[in-house]
């Protein structure tokens, strides 16, 4: 299975934290499966269960019967939220194999920095 | 006169379940190689090549190639395989729902609560106070 967006992110951890930005996954992952994951692959950002798929229908990213066995599961999707709880980006992939890079990411929280600086 | 085998079909098909499984098990794993799988296809190419050198072997001198037989049906079998790849590539890894409910940037996020690994509730409001912001990554989950 595909890790290597959780991954990329798991290793430029230190620059969204030097930012003061906290990177969260969520999924409808149960919290053992979480533990498993997060313990194999050394995981050290928060990994949220959403077993009943509430917040991720609240973002509207809902993939309905997208599961391997046809449960209701999140779509890779990315948002971006400041201090103030407003969202700042948004990246809502239209394929499964291509994710957000961690230096995209970086790249938008240094932008906003910067625009906050102006 | 004892003709020889035809390597070359058998490369040909090699290489294709080579390509194939080696995107799956490797090259999926890096961005550079993942988002658009140009190994992949690359070694596509070379394999229909390789499968082409030897059905003309085998069909131009068959006094002195085999692979009439052979050939075609690894032929056959290489191209369903790289069909179905491209298949995989170009619709299925896109059939997921455009979401067009999604709050946009300048909208406020939704809160949440929700239990990490450990089980302890994590709060979207309680995470903004503590940092200057919160990149929030939904993934499909292993189920």
């Amino acid at each position: 299975m595909c890790n290597s967006e959780l991954r990329g992110f798991e290793r430029a951890l230190n620059e969204f934290h030097a930012r003061g930005v906290e990177v969260v996954a969520i999924s409808v992952d149960s919290n053992e499966d979480s533990r498993k994951l997060g313990a194999s692959q050394g995981y050290t950002y928060p990994f949220l269960s959403d077993g009943k798929a509430e917040v991720i229908r609240r973002y509207g990213v809902l993939h309905p019967r997208g599961g391997a066995d046809g449960q209701d599961i999140a779509r890779p999707a990315e948002f971006l939220v400041d201090a103030a709880g407003t969202i700042k980006w948004v990246n809502l992939t239209d394929d499964i194999r291509v994710r957000a890079r961690p230096e995209n990411a970086l790249r938008v929280v240094d932008q906003l920095t910067l625009d906050a600086a102006r | 006169m004892k003709r020889n085998w035809n390597a070359w079909v058998w490369a040909g098909f090699g290489l294709t379940l080579f390509s194939a499984f080696s995107y799956i098990l490797y090259f999926v794993r890096f961005p550079v190689t993942r988002d658009v799988p140009w190994v992949s296809l690359l070694l596509f190419i070379v394999a229909v090549w390789l499968l082409a050198v030897g059905l003309k072997r085998a069909y131009g001198q068959p006094e002195q190639y085999r692979g009439k037989v052979s050939g075609v049906i690894l032929s056959v079998l290489s191209l369903s395989l790289i069909g179905l790849f491209c298949y995989g590539l170009l619709v299925l890894t896109k059939d997921i729902p455009r979401s067009e409910d999604a709050p946009r940037a300048g909208q406020h996020a939704p809160e949440f609560t929700l239990p990490d690994a450990a089980g302890k509730p994590v709060a979207l409001s309680e995470l903004l106070k503590t940092h200057k912001g919160a990149l929030l990554i939904f993934y499909r989950g292993y189920w």
